[in-house]
Order: structure tokens, then C-alpha cells, then sequence
């Protein structure tokens, strides 16, 4: 605790849980800090520890080893009434027997806060998100979205340091998604608070957040700016998981001072590219994001990979090309502005080149 | 139910087609497959009971009067009788929900395996004839009983159980706790028990959480079992019976008195007239209350 950061406001050291009677760990050993005012989102696959995860910061389970850390006090041995986080939950777990008023008045009456205090505060909480005039509605005369903006207004109404959400949007169709991660957004941004952000969506996550904690099989795969995760992935888990990416296997050779990965269906030059330190050559693991690889009606070049369309997904603004290699591999491939104008067809032959300068080497799985 | 209009209909049957929309109106769907038990109901129950509440109002030389109600009223022991009758019926009903709700709670909490097993231990009286349970109540709160030694080890000795109304409120009890266990049940299973873990976030004790963001919204079931505890408590009649005596015997012993000893078939009726409207009444108040608690599940705005 001496060395502690004041701008972190929540540290998770070595946490682990194990339920008894299994052999795996559900959570193994996270470490992870979070600054003061961070948008952080735990990104993971169903049964990756990210909820486990939060429930232990909630207070709802108990770690098997491990410490909790806000504001640099363990909180291990307070309850969750005591921990004054906020938490938004999956379903929103509003009270439907309570008004929207009393649902959000709820924290700040069992806090005993001044009747004219709860008042004040109520109003404007409901105001900032739109909810003014809803006060008597109950739960169930709402729409979803307005359920859950009330689940977000009864978390923050007393100011908590953290605000936890377990995947509050699962339940939305995606326009509603979309706008109501716009409102999240807004209003991390007007409170300055932390939010903890937990999902199974890739795109939420790097929508939204400032940093992403990807979470497989119990431990952290990877921590980083969305940015980061998609064009530095350290491992082929973030990169498959995040994205659409194109992982060609390889042996790496420096030829005439130049790089150039031997993929199965041929040579991969990567000029202008310069590997990671400590990177000799021999056998990699390549990532070439969709929009990296460029595709052309016939092989211009002796090196173009030859490839068949498979199949051609339209996605408005762009469109998704899958085209099948000579050795039998799937390439995805990323068309968009001018280079929708020549859109190929199922089944035509076309060549494929890579685009060096964001090639991404992906260090093999530990 | 819609009724069909018939458009091919032609014009100058106009009243037929009206006669054919009517009777399509008042006959929903199926009715008919409820005449045999509407038979038997109408035969076996309605007209003997409006027999009874006739009987009722006539006095022994034939003439209409209000006598039997008078004097059912208007003698002490009557009125302790049906006193004893209501608050009988009330403990059994609170001591039903006590011993109901944590075991319909508990249901809720158990894997599914051993929610059936709870659920055969509510069901099986019902399995077993009312005459055998009370039968074996009979043995269990004999002065020579089990029961009865147990108090008497921890020096409770003097709490009288048979041929008292102790005895036949334990009895009871037990009787009837499946109607109260069951609508609980099914109330509590569906309340989303994150609820109660969204109130402790927000800052309430698990106490607290309970009280504010589970138990009231448990409050029908509890209302829907407190109901039929009581009103089948009014007019249980074989456990006091057996259990009881006559010293403290309930309404339902009574009226059977009047009626198949004395044939007093007037003020058997005045009784148990006087019995159901006291539980229409009930029921009417109970509901009322169902409804005021929906409305006043949460606290008007700007009050809290």
C-alpha cells in the first residue's frame, strides 16, 4: 500500500477463484489496474472468468486467493453494501414493485441521505438521462431502453468511485445498442467516473472503451487500447477474437536485406517492414488485418497469390470478400471506397497481395 | 369472444341474424363441456344451499322472521363460539406463512433434484385421507404421546394438547400448510432473486435487501395462501371434531349441532349464513389489500 498510485482507483492483485469440486480455475491469477476516470471493458468468450471477475469487485464472490484493492484499501472483508460501487446488471434487476422514482431514490435512502438531498439529486439524475416525467412509471411499463437507463441512473445517484455494468446491453436489438452505448459513453464522459464494462461483443468494446482486458479461459490474454489489441495483438487468441484477421504461418528469411515470409501458397515480401526485436528468422505466425490485403483480377506480379472467390458479403459501405488459396486456406479481404467499383464475383479467379506495412507478428501461444 | 358476422346473410333476416350474433355472444367456446359439473353443482349444492338460507328466515310455526339470526347473535356462547371460530382460523393462518415461507424460499434456492423431493414432502398429505391424518394426530398429542413428553422435558408440562383448541391449531396447522406453501412457491420462484443482490450494491444489508427489494413483491403469493388457509380454516370441521371438544368446539360443530341434533334447521341456517358473508367479507377486505399493497408497493414521489 506504500506504493500506492493515486490515480489508481482499482488494483486486483494475483486474484484467483476455484470452485471446489473442479479442476480448473474459473479466474487464475489477474493482475490489472485501473485508473481514475478509465473506461475499461472485460472482453471475453462466455465462461472466460470476465463476470467471475466483476463479481469478485462487487463483492458477491469471494476470492479463493488474491487481493481487491480501491483507493489503495483492501476491501476483502467488506460486504457488498459496503463497497459503494455501482453496478448495472445484465437483466437491470430494477425493483418492480418501486416507481422509477423509488428505484433510483433506493441507494441513497438506504445511505440515509436528507429527504431534501434525495429529492434534488433524484430529479437531477433523471434528468441527465432523459427520464424526467417517467418518475411514477413502474419497471414494466417501459421499453428496454428506458429500463435501462433507469438500472445506469440508480448505480451513479450516489456518486459511486466505480460503476460496474455486466453485459447491459445483451438483451437490446443492435440500433438500440448502439444508441444507448453512445449514451453510456456520454455519460462516462460528463462524470468522470470509472466504468467497468463487461462483454462478450468485440465491437462494444472497442466502441466504447478506453481499455480493453481481453479474458480467456480464466486469465488475461491481453490489456490495451482498442487500437493496440486490433493492430498489436500478442497473441493468435486477441487476434481471431478481435476482428476479422488473416493469420498466415510461415518460415520468416531475410533475402537482400529484405523480409519475406515462405507461406504455403507462396512468398509474402513485407518491404518496409521491420520484424520485432529479438525476431531471427524461422518459422512465424503473420497477421494481416482484411483491410491489408488488397485483391486484383489477374496476377500482375510473379509473386501474387492466386485465389478463388467464395463468397461476397455486402456490408453497405464496404463489403467483405472470402476468397479460398491454392492450398485450400480462407483469406478474408476487406473492400472499401474506390475499390468497390470492380467487385468480383463468386467463383472468379483473382490475385491477392499483402500489404507489408501493418503486417503484425503474432509471438506463439504460451 | 368476437362474434362471427355473418355477411351472406340476406338482408330482410335481419332480426334472425341479430338472434344468431347474440346467442354466438353468449355462448363461449366449449361451454358445454362444463354442463355436467355445472349439473351437479346447481343440484347438490346451489339449490340446497339457497334451501338452507330460505330455512333460514322462516321460524318454527312456518312464518317469515329474523329470529334465528336474533338469537344466534344475541347468545354469548354462539358469539365466543364464532369468535373462537375467526381466531383459530387467524393463528392457523399466521403460523401457516411462519413455517411456509422459509420452506418456499428455501425451494427456490435447491437444485431441482431436491426442490421435487420438497415438493412431495408439502404434496404427500394430500395423498393421505384427512380422517387417517387427524386420526394420527390423535396419537401424536395423546397425554401419553410423544408430543406431549417432549413438552413435558422441557417443562412446558402444562400445555394442555388433546381435547383442547392448542391441539386442533396444531393439527390444523399442518393440514393446511400446502395450501399456503404452494401459491407462495409459485410467487417466490418468480421473483428474479438478482433483486436482492442489486439492493445490497446499491447499499442495503442483506437484511434490508430482503425486506425492501424481495418480500414485497412475495406479497400475493403470501396473500393467495393466506386466503385459502383461512377460509378452509373456517370451516374445518373433522379435525375439531376429533381433536377437540365440545367445550371449545368451532363454528362448523356447531351448526352440525343445531341442524342433526336439535333439527334446527333455521338457526343451523342463520349460522351459516352469518359464517360465509363473515368470509365473503374477508375475502372482499383481503383483496382489497392485495391491490391497495400493489399500488402502494413504492412511495409516491418527493415522499421518500
Amino acid at each position: 500500500m506504500v506504493d500506492h498510485d493515486p490515480d489508481d482507483v482499482l488494483e486486483l492483485q494475483r486474484i484467483c477463484k476455484q470452485y471446489a469440486g473442479t479442476d480448473t480455475p474459473a479466474v487464475e491469477a489477474i493482475d490489472l489496474k485501473v485508473r481514475k476516470g478509465e473506461f475499461v471493458t472485460f472482453l471475453g468468450p462466455s465462461g472466460s472468468g470476465k463476470t467471475t471477475t466483476l463479481n469478485m469487485i462487487a463483492g458477491f464472490i469471494t476470492p479463493s486467493s488474491g487481493r481487491i484493492l480501491i483507493n489503495g484499501r483492501d476491501i476483502a472483508d467488506l460486504p457488498p453494501h459496503k463497497r459503494n460501487l455501482g453496478m448495472v446488471f445484465q437483466n437491470y434487476a430494477l425493483f418492480p414493485h418501486m416507481t422509477v422514482w423509488d428505484n433510483v431514490a433506493f441507494p441513497l435512502v438506504e445511505r440515509k441521505v436528507p429527504k431534501d438531498v434525495i429529492r434534488s439529486k433524484v430529479a437531477a439524475a433523471l434528468e441527465m438521462v432523459n427520464l424526467t416525467g417517467f418518475e411514477k412509471r413502474r419497471p414494466r411499463e417501459l421499453s428496454g431502453g428506458q429500463q435501462q437507463r433507469v438500472a445506469l441512473t440508480r448505480a451513479l445517484v450516489f456518486d459511486p468511485p466505480i460503476l460496474l455494468m455486466d453485459e447491459p446491453l445483451g438483451a437490446l436489438d443492435k440500433k438500440l445498442r448502439q444508441r444507448l452505448q453512445l449514451e453510456i459513453k456520454r455519460v462516462h464522459r460528463e462524470l468522470g467516473i470509472t466504468f467497468l464494462f463487461v462483454t462478450h461483443d468485440q465491437e462494444e468494446a472497442m466502441a466504447l472503451s478506453d481499455t480493453v482486458v481481453v479474458f480467456d479461459r480464466g486469465g488475461i490474454q491481453q490489456i490495451g487500447t482498442p487500437a493496440e489489441l486490433y493492430r498489436r495483438p500478442q497473441s493468435r487468441f486477441v487476434a481471431e477474437f478481435l476482428g476479422d484477421s488473416n493469420l498466415l504461418d510461415g518460415a520468416l528469411r531475410r533475402v537482400d536485406g529484405r523480409w519475406v515470409l515462405e507461406a504455403k501458397d507462396g512468398p509474402v515480401h513485407l518491404d518496409g517492414w521491420t520484424p520485432p526485436e529479438g525476431v531471427t528468422e524461422g518459422q512465424h505466425c503473420l497477421m494481416f488485418r482484411p483491410e491489408d490485403v488488397l485483391i486484383s483480377d489477374s496476377a500482375d506480379a510473379v509473386d501474387d497469390w492466386k485465389a478463388t472467390v467464395r463468397e461476397v458479403v455486402y456490408l453497405g459501405s464496404e463489403e467483405r470478400v472470402i476468397v479460398a488459396t491454392q492450398s485450400g486456406g480462407t483469406v478474408t479481404v476487406r473492400l472499401s471506397g474506390d475499390a468497390l467499383r470492380h467487385r468480383p464475383e463468386v467463383g472468379q479467379i483473382v490475385a491477392l497481395r499483402f500489404s507489408a506495412r501493418n503486417a503484425w507478428l503474432i509471438r506463439p501461444d504460451k | 369472444m368476437r362474434p362471427m358476422i355473418e355477411t351472406d346473410e340476406h338482408p330482410s333476416d335481419r332480426n334472425a341474424v341479430v338472434s344468431r350474433r347474440t346467442l354466438v355472444r353468449w355462448r363461449p367456446k366449449g361451454l358445454h363441456l362444463a354442463v355436467p359439473l355445472l349439473v351437479l353443482l346447481v343440484v347438490f349444492f346451489a339449490i340446497p344451499g339457497l334451501e338452507l338460507v330460505r330455512r333460514s328466515f322462516f321460524d318454527s310455526s312456518g312464518s317469515l322472521s329474523l329470529d334465528s339470526y336474533v338469537s344466534f347473535l344475541e347468545t354469548p356462547a354462539y358469539r365466543k363460539i364464532l369468535l373462537r371460530t375467526f381466531v383459530v382460523a387467524a393463528l392457523c393462518t399466521v403460523i401457516c406463512a411462519l413455517f411456509a415461507y422459509p420452506y418456499a424460499y428455501l425451494m427456490t434456492l435447491s437444485t431441482p433434484r431436491v426442490r421435487r423431493i420438497l415438493l412431495v414432502l408439502v404434496l404427500l398429505p394430500f395423498w393421505t385421507s384427512l380422517m387417517v391424518r387427524t386420526y394420527a394426530w390423535l396419537v401424536l398429542l395423546q397425554d401419553t404421546g410423544p408430543l406431549k413428553s417432549a413438552l413435558n422435558a422441557i417443562g412446558l408440562g402444562g400445555l394442555e394438547l388433546i381435547r383442547t383448541t392448542n391441539g386442533v391449531l396444531i393439527a390444523m396447522t399442518q393440514i393446511l400448510l400446502p395450501f399456503m406453501v404452494l401459491p407462495l412457491y409459485n410467487n417466490l420462484q418468480k421473483i428474479d432473486r438478482s433483486d436482492l443482490l442489486a439492493a445490497q450494491s446499491l447499499g442495503a444489508t442483506p437484511r434490508r435487501a430482503f425486506w425492501r427489494a424481495y418480500f414485497p413483491q412475495s406479497l400475493p403469493g403470501l396473500f393467495a395462501g393466506s386466503v385459502l388457509v383461512f377460509i378452509l380454516a373456517l370451516g374445518f370441521y373433522i379435525t375439531p371434531v376429533i381433536l377437540g371438544s365440545p367445550q371449545n368446539s368451532m363454528m362448523s360443530q356447531l351448526i352440525v349441532r343445531q341442524v342433526s341434533e336439535r333439527l334446527d334447521w333455521a338457526s343451523g341456517g342463520a349460522m351459516a349464513v352469518v359464517l360465509a358473508l363473515l368470509t365473503l367479507g374477508c375475502i372482499v377486505v383481503a383483496s382489497r389489500f392485495v391491490k391497495v399493497q400493489r399500488a402502494f408497493g413504492g412511495v409516491e414521489s418527493g415522499e421518500n
